[in-house]
């Protein structure tokens, strides 16, 4: 008696499902890290004000009702790759995602993602938009020849410098052009003396993630002129350029307290370094772009007042002058964000109209408005931003990208606990070095790794 | 009983022996072996085993060290001595403070786990807790307790969370003593230690070893201390359940985590077997 109810009832919910699908609209969900007054607040508002209601309109003219709703996922980085990576292989998540340029190799040999021109095939082959974005920056969501995301632009990363500071400690921010490692750690020694906490923070540790590895590890690695792989692509396991960068990690957390040990190594570290630079508690960040775009833009939760007088922006320095990678003088390391569609989506083809809308010259115009960048479209027009200008200008010839590797993630992951073991004062720079060692051997296999020293 | 069957060969049995399937691949979530993931043999096992790495920080071994460590203090010493005496209390005192402790102690055991760990977060941190206010208005110097103490952090945390139970047990076994044999005592003068000694403890012995083996299953696979520390900083606090989640979850080696999934078992499966033996050879006093 109950089974039969039951296969009533499901019988009956089949019946219901089966008609809407006809009848109703197709219902699209897009997720990013973008929250209203959280977050990437900008890239949301942008999302929930512009290209959702636009895309809505334009579809209602051509009679065809489709809905758009955003998820604004509030976590960290890492929670949302690992949220993708769970739904993408469950069969679940939102259509279209935010995602991070550098995981596509990994998702994609993991089967979690299809190709554009596999899921979607010729509107997206023949788009209008990428004739109007560079192979660079098409590259970033793009891995084995097939094209995976569409891009919302590059980042570079830099040393952020609180001039008020500066000057406090006797120092002028304006014409210091820091030129060596050396540098760094002299000004930071100034202001540690002139009452500044916590002067240079170079990100460490595993709760940042991968900001560990981009704003921190790889920004004084490629300083050493060496990288994460070498020419041939083998990751580099021994080498002087991790022992030295070790070494000024250790310089500026265990062995000179210049900065904040405790932001690297607590959960909610990097907001804390974010407030550390707000409160006048920090005068040395090294971050992307981004900090400048949207975490200390005005309205934010870590907005400096002022900002144009106070904040300024150094390039990183190599080791010392002409040590860098390429025999540089200065390196700076880029990535960059995008969207992707859910291989799992009941409507492929709706999501990618919405994403193509989204990223159609009109919306990226649009998004300008939001917050000013450097797009990925060459035909959306660059903002009258001194910054923007100047950054993209001084490090995009010198900036470097990280290997489109399937196993990158698993190392970058080893790199960030190597970085925190060094700066908790828990292993030396060379213990360090041999578990880092040990860990991407067995990852990569041995004969994918080169010893340097 | 046959939809109990299915029920538990599908929710139980068919898990169990896909965990043990997967401890034998190199299968991943991200990148290529997660395709096509191989046949390693005992390869994640003797991972876990290595001699070179089985003590840093991090590892399976020093999680496994840092468990027991965790269960003998704030289990077997923490919960049980605490519950224990709690319970021994609160027999001799008036109705009314006795209703009242039990329902603090029992507040802290039935909150949900996500509320108390936020709570002691809060408690805890070093810029704007309330331990730290609470330390300065005294005139004392501030703790960085996460970071600096984390593990006596997360075994004064356990101890809190758990005594209300070993209470509880503790408390019914005491009523099961038929109060003629206290008053018998009152009357020869005995003080409440000899009491305890001679009359309470032994006629609850059985209960003690039945509350010990079940908390300290509990606290072996306690996931809570998570909420507090993550797992940090630098693996500190990482219980074999966090580095269960951590290996499995965060670097999405599921063959790995699997085969210390498989580990966990056998460890929970001999507790279990202890217990069942102890309880079969009660049920057999009884009738004898």
């Amino acid at each position: 008696m109950v089974y039969k109810h039951l296969v009533a009832a499901g019988l009956g919910l089949a019946v219901v499902t089966g008609t809407g699908a006809a009848a109703f609209a197709v219902d699209l969900t897009i997720t990013c890290r973008c929250v209203e007054g959280g977050v990437n607040s900008a890239t949301a508002e942008w999302i929930k004000n512009s290209v959702i209601p636009g895309f809505e309109a334009r579809m209602a003219e051509e009679g065809r009702e489709i809905s758009v709703s955003l998820t604004e996922f509030a976590g960290a980085d890492e929670q949302l790759t690992q949220q993708l990576a769970l739904d993408f292989s469950t069969g679940a998540g939102a259509d279209i995602s935010g995602f991070d340029g550098f995981l596509i190799p990994s998702f994609v040999d993991a089967g979690l993602l299809r190709s554009f021109e596999d899921l979607i095939g010729e509107p997206a082959i023949s788009w209008e938009g990428w004739d109007h974005i560079s192979e660079g920056i098409r590259s970033i969501l793009s891995y084995d020849g097939g094209t995976y995301g569409i891009g919302l632009g590059t980042d570079v990363r830099m040393v952020f410098v609180r001039a008020d500071l500066f000057e406090e400690a006797g120092l002028d921010a304006a014409s210091w052009e820091p030129s060596s490692w050396d540098d760094l750690l002299e000004a930071a020694r100034a202001l540690k003396d002139a009452g500044v906490d916590a002067p240079l923070q170079l990100n460490a540790g595993v709760s940042m993630g991968e900001a560990t590895t981009m704003q921190g590890y790889w920004m004084a690695l490629l300083g050493t002129g060496e990288g994460v792989v070498d020419e041939e692509g083998r990751w580099i396991v021994e080498s002087q350029g991790i022992l030295d960068t070790l070494n000024l990690y250790k310089t500026i957390y265990v062995d000179e307290a210049l900065g904040d040990d405790r932001a690297q190594l607590l959960a909610d570290g990097r907001n804390r370094t974010f407030a550390n630079f707000r409160d006048g508690r920090t005068a040395m960040l090294v971050e992307g772009d981004w900090f400048y775009r949207s975490v200390t833009a005005p309205g934010s939760e870590f907005a400096l007042e002022n900002r144009d007088e106070i904040m300024t922006w150094k390039k990183m320095p190599a080791r010392e002058p002409g040590a860098g990678f390429r025999g540089q003088g200065h390196v700076s390391v880029s990535g960059g964000t995008g969207f992707v569609i859910n291989p799992n989506t009941d409507s492929p083809q709706e999501a990618w109209e919405f994403l193509a809308f989204m990223m159609s010259q009109e919306q990226m115009t649009a998004f300008q408005d939001y917050q000013p960048g450097i797009r990925s479209r060459s035909d959306v027009p660059i903002p009258d931003s001194p910054f923007l200008n100047e950054t993209s200008q001084a490090l995009l010839p010198l900036t470097t990208a990280r290997p489109n590797d399937a196993d990158y993630n698993s190392v970058s992951m080893e790199i960030q606990r190597m970085t925190e073991s060094v700066v908790s004062g828990e292993l030396s720079p060379e213990e360090a070095m041999a578990q880092y060692k040990a860990a991407v051997t067995s990852i990569v296999g041995e004969e994918n790794t080169v010893s340097l020293l | 009983m046959a939809p109990a069957t299915i029920l538990v060969a599908v929710f139980v049995i068919a898990p169990f022996f896909w965990v043990i399937f997967v401890s034998f691949t190199n299968r991943t979530l991200l990148g290529r072996t997660a395709v096509n993931p191989e046949f390693v043999g005992l390869a994640n096992y003797i991972s876990l085993f290595d001699p070179v790495s089985f003590f840093q920080r991090g590892q399976f071994g020093f999680s496994l060290i840092l468990t027991t460590q965790f269960v003998i203090l704030s289990a077997l010493v923490g919960q049980a001595l605490l519950g224990m005496l709690l319970a021994w209390l609160l027999q001799s005192v008036p109705k009314g403070v006795k209703s009242i402790t039990e329902t603090f102690v029992i507040a802290a055991w039935i909150l949900p786990e996500v509320v108390i760990g936020f709570a002691w977060f809060a408690f805890l941190d070093y810029d704007n807790g309330t331990l730290n206010m609470i330390m300065e208005s005294l005139g004392l110097p501030p703790g960085d307790w996460l970071l600096q103490q984390p593990f006596w952090v997360i075994v004064i945390f356990n101890v809190w969370r758990g005594a209300a139970f070993s209470m509880m047990l503790f408390n019914s076994a005491f009523a099961s003593i038929p109060p003629s044999y206290f008053q018998a005592a009152d009357v020869a003068g005995a003080s409440s230690w000899q009491k305890f000694r001679d009359i309470g403890l032994p006629l609850i012995r059985g209960h003690v070893v039945t509350v010990l083996i079940l908390i300290t299953m509990w606290t072996f696979n306690t996931f809570t201390p998570f909420l507090l520390t993550n797992g940090g900083p630098s693996y500190r606090t990482e219980l074999i359940s966090i580095y269960t989640y951590r290996v499995a979850f965060r670097d999405f080696d599921f063959g790995k985590g699997a085969a210390v999934g498989v580990i966990i078992m056998l460890i929970n499966l001999v507790f279990a077997l202890i217990y069942l033996s102890l309880g079969r050879k009660r049920a057999k006093g009884v009738k004898t």
